[in-house]
């Protein structure tokens, strides 16, 4: 029956004409697509990535206020919250959004001035408000944000304020900025260096090969963190931002690449010994062009899974360094250096809202885990 | 296994000389040498400089010389136990940092204990009632555990433990035990300090011992051998405990490999936030204040540590398992 629907098949094949129907294809991302999205937790990982990538993107609009506009008058100011309706006292609702405005209480223990959220009053918040107007992502001038006070007068902490009355929300999203597009330029990195060295490693083998896994072997038996502290503390301290942001992206890789690399050249090898190479190399093939038309093309998706499940590990790098205050220094905003405000327990305890970075950092170590793990499944459309 | 031993300690000896070499490279990297930060430091605090000292120092670490023989001159100190001199507490190094690195080894050990305790009931459990509400329960803590920094964790336990209780973590011991011998009532203070530190470091291992072992004895469980067994009328405990399970805890050995390292980086930080009197903090104090003869030596101490915990490892996982031990490699 098989062989007899194959002939008639290979015979339909000759004779497209005689066959009306096409035989249906599908592409190799387009079969990865189809087997993610049948892992439900990694689709919806995706949608919280893109979301807080796209958070890191708008962070301009998105955040309420400047990242460093401080305020003596509301240090430690709890989260307001953003409210949308309420019960006022005579019985009527209220809708709209706004935020609760704040009264003073004096600590009767400590003597110390501490704000109370006062039910009573209520700011007005417009969506869409006109601002001050500013680049979005650097580029695109504009003159909206998403949210306000009506009043710009008024306190506007949705998420509580810092040591400085700085608004904790508008910097944990210029943070979620420089936290994710940290992960993503030391895994671009570490890609570069991985692909090239896992891949000569690979492709080649022989003394390269082993002289480059010993070398991996040997840094992964190392301990991180007092490795990346000890090229950290070497940064002089009068580089500018920038360069800061980039030698710790330089260090993070120094470490990231081994794991790639080991990956590259673990497909390199495998593939090595495929039919199509050995066929490519037959018909006279240079190396080269094995290696980039018939063995990339075929481990894309595997070294793409590979990068997405690096990235988790580079943000936690970051995250710790700077909030050792080896990594990342104060006038940058990320998730490490807000952490690195709620270190002592003394503030712990008056502004517990300053953990928040905290839970963002688990939420997308995470959903790119999950996220990765289904890619890495789905990398292999033709596997089980 | 006499064979095997001898070359994996060769083998050890050789990253040992590597791991030696980019210590020393940490040491060199800040811009300019450190002694004339040293005699900056002395002159700016009114001290006299004796210029005959600093030839001392100089001819000493060999500096203003090539970088192989600056290293030669460390190393060979390092070798007899001589590991520099630390600018900022004006004592040898050594002398600063045993004490707290057998701290570190204490409180690393007794987290691997604690891994291994937790994750070897879970792990049976979670890969014999698979898809039960048990195992789902450790599929996600495992996750939880593997997503939550270290060092936030300690936080989240610092704030719970002070909103809660009212007590501040931190340290190891209490005030009047810091200096005291180790007797029964030191032992139980250092318990009801430590307990916080360990807990932290032993949840991201725990989560991914939990994963290897069950994902190991699932294959195990499949096996002809454990359908015979069973067959043969032995209790279900039996059939478990007896060989699967026994299997199944190669990979947990040989995992302490790969453990080391997170646990020693996870041990840094940690300390940090919970202020243990480890190494960590005091690395990190001495890279802020560019001691580097201290912050070399930590680092490569913490290194030489995770290299030969490497080691026993191997050695171990050769030992329970004859096909290491004849195997090729």
């Amino acid at each position: 029956m098989a062989l007899d629907t194959q002939v008639q098949n290979m015979s339909s094949l000759d004779s497209p004409a005689a066959s009306p129907v096409r035989p249906a294809r599908e592409s190799q991302f387009g079969l990865m697509w189809r087997r993610f999205r049948q892992h439900k937790l990694a689709v919806v990982s995706l949608w919280v990535v893109g979301f807080f990538y796209l958070v890191a993107l708008l962070a301009e609009f998105l955040a309420p206020m400047d990242p460093s506009d401080y305020s003596a008058r509301y240090t430690y100011a709890p989260p307001q919250g953003l409210h949308f309706v309420s019960q006022s006292e005579d019985g009527g609702w209220e809708f709209g959004p706004f935020v609760y405005g704040y009264k003073t209480e004096i600590d009767p223990v400590a003597l110390r001035r501490t704000f109370v959220i006062d039910e009573t009053v209520k700011l007005p918040v417009r969506f869409f408000a006109q601002s001050e107007p500013y680049l979005l992502a650097g580029v695109i001038p504009m003159s909206i944000k998403l949210l306000d006070v009506e009043n710009p007068r008024d306190p506007f902490y949705i998420l509580g304020a810092d040591r400085l009355g700085r608004d904790l929300l508008s910097r944990l999203i210029h943070g979620t900025r420089i936290s994710l597009s940290i992960g993503l330029a030391g895994v671009t990195m570490s890609l570069f260096f991985g692909i090239v060295i896992g891949g000569f490693a690979g492709f080649y083998g022989g003394w390269f090969d082993s002289a480059v896994m010993r070398t991996v072997e040997f840094i992964r038996s190392m301990p991180t963190i007092p490795l990346w502290l000890g090229l950290a503390a070497a940064m002089p301290k009068d580089w500018s931002a920038l360069q800061t942001y980039f030698a710790i992206t330089i260090i993070l890789s120094l470490i990231g690449w081994t794991e790639l690399a080991r990956v590259v050249r673990g497909r390199f090898l495998s593939l090595r010994t495929e039919d199509f190479v050995t066929a490519a190399q037959l018909d006279g093939a240079s190396d080269w062009r094995i290696v980039t038309r018939h063995m990339v093309p075929s481990f894309t998706s595997h070294i793409i899974a590979a990068a997405t499940l690096a990235i988790p590990g580079m943000i936690l790098a970051e995250t710790a360094l700077s909030f050792l205050g080896l990594g990342l220094q104060a006038p940058i905003v990320s998730w490490g250096t807000l952490l690195q405000d709620a270190q002592n327990i003394r503030t712990l305890a008056t502004a517990p809202w300053l953990l928040a970075p905290g839970v963002c950092v688990v939420v997308v170590i995470l959903a790119l885990n999950f996220f990765g793990d289904g890619l890495r499944d789905a990398a292999d459309p033709h596997g089980r | 296994m006499l064979a095997f031993i001898i070359r994996r300690t060769i083998a050890m000896v050789l990253t040992l000389f590597a791991v030696s070499i980019v210590a020393f490279a940490i040491i060199q990297l800040p811009p300019g040498d450190f002694l004339t930060s040293y005699i900056a430091n002395l002159s700016a605090t009114g001290d006299q400089v004796d210029p005959r000292v600093i030839e001392n120092l100089r001819n000493q670490y060999g500096l203003g010389e090539p970088f192989y023989v600056q290293y030669a001159k460390w190393i060979s100190g390092v070798v007899q136990g001589n590991f520099g001199h630390s600018f900022e507490w004006k004592r040898p190094v050594w002398e600063l940092i045993w004490g707290r690195l057998g701290n570190s080894l204490l409180v690393e050990g007794l987290a691997v204990i604690v891994m291994w305790l937790v994750a070897l009931p879970i792990g049976i459990y979670a890969a014999v009632r698979k898809y039960s509400l048990g195992d789902y329960l450790a599929t996600i803590a495992g996750f939880i555990g593997l997503a939550v920094p270290n060092f936030f964790f300690a936080l989240i336990l610092m704030y719970l433990a002070y909103i809660w209780f009212g007590t501040t973590l931190g340290g190891l011991f209490s005030p009047e035990f810091e200096n005291a011998r180790w007797s029964l009532p030191r032992i139980w203070d250092f318990l009801t300090h430590a307990w916080a530190p360990v807990l932290v470091l032993a949840t991201s291992g725990t989560a991914e011992l939990i994963r290897i072992l069950r994902a190991n004895l699932l294959d195990e469980l499949k096996k002809p051998y454990v359908v015979t067994a069973r067959a043969k009328g032995l209790p279900e405990w039996k059939v478990i405990l007896k060989y699967p399970v026994r299997l199944a805890l190669n990979p947990l050995v040989s995992t302490i490999g790969w453990l080391l390292p997170a646990l020693v980086s996870g041990s840094v930080i940690v300390s940090v936030v919970l202020n243990l009197p480890t190494a960590g903090p005091m690395l990190l104090r001495s890279l802020t204040t560019q001691d580097m003869y201290l912050a070399g030596a930590i680092i490569l101490l913490l290194s030489v540590l995770t290299v030969i915990g490497t080691l026993i490892s191997d050695i171990l996982l050769a030992l329970i398992d004859p096909r290491i031990r004849y195997g090729a490699k």
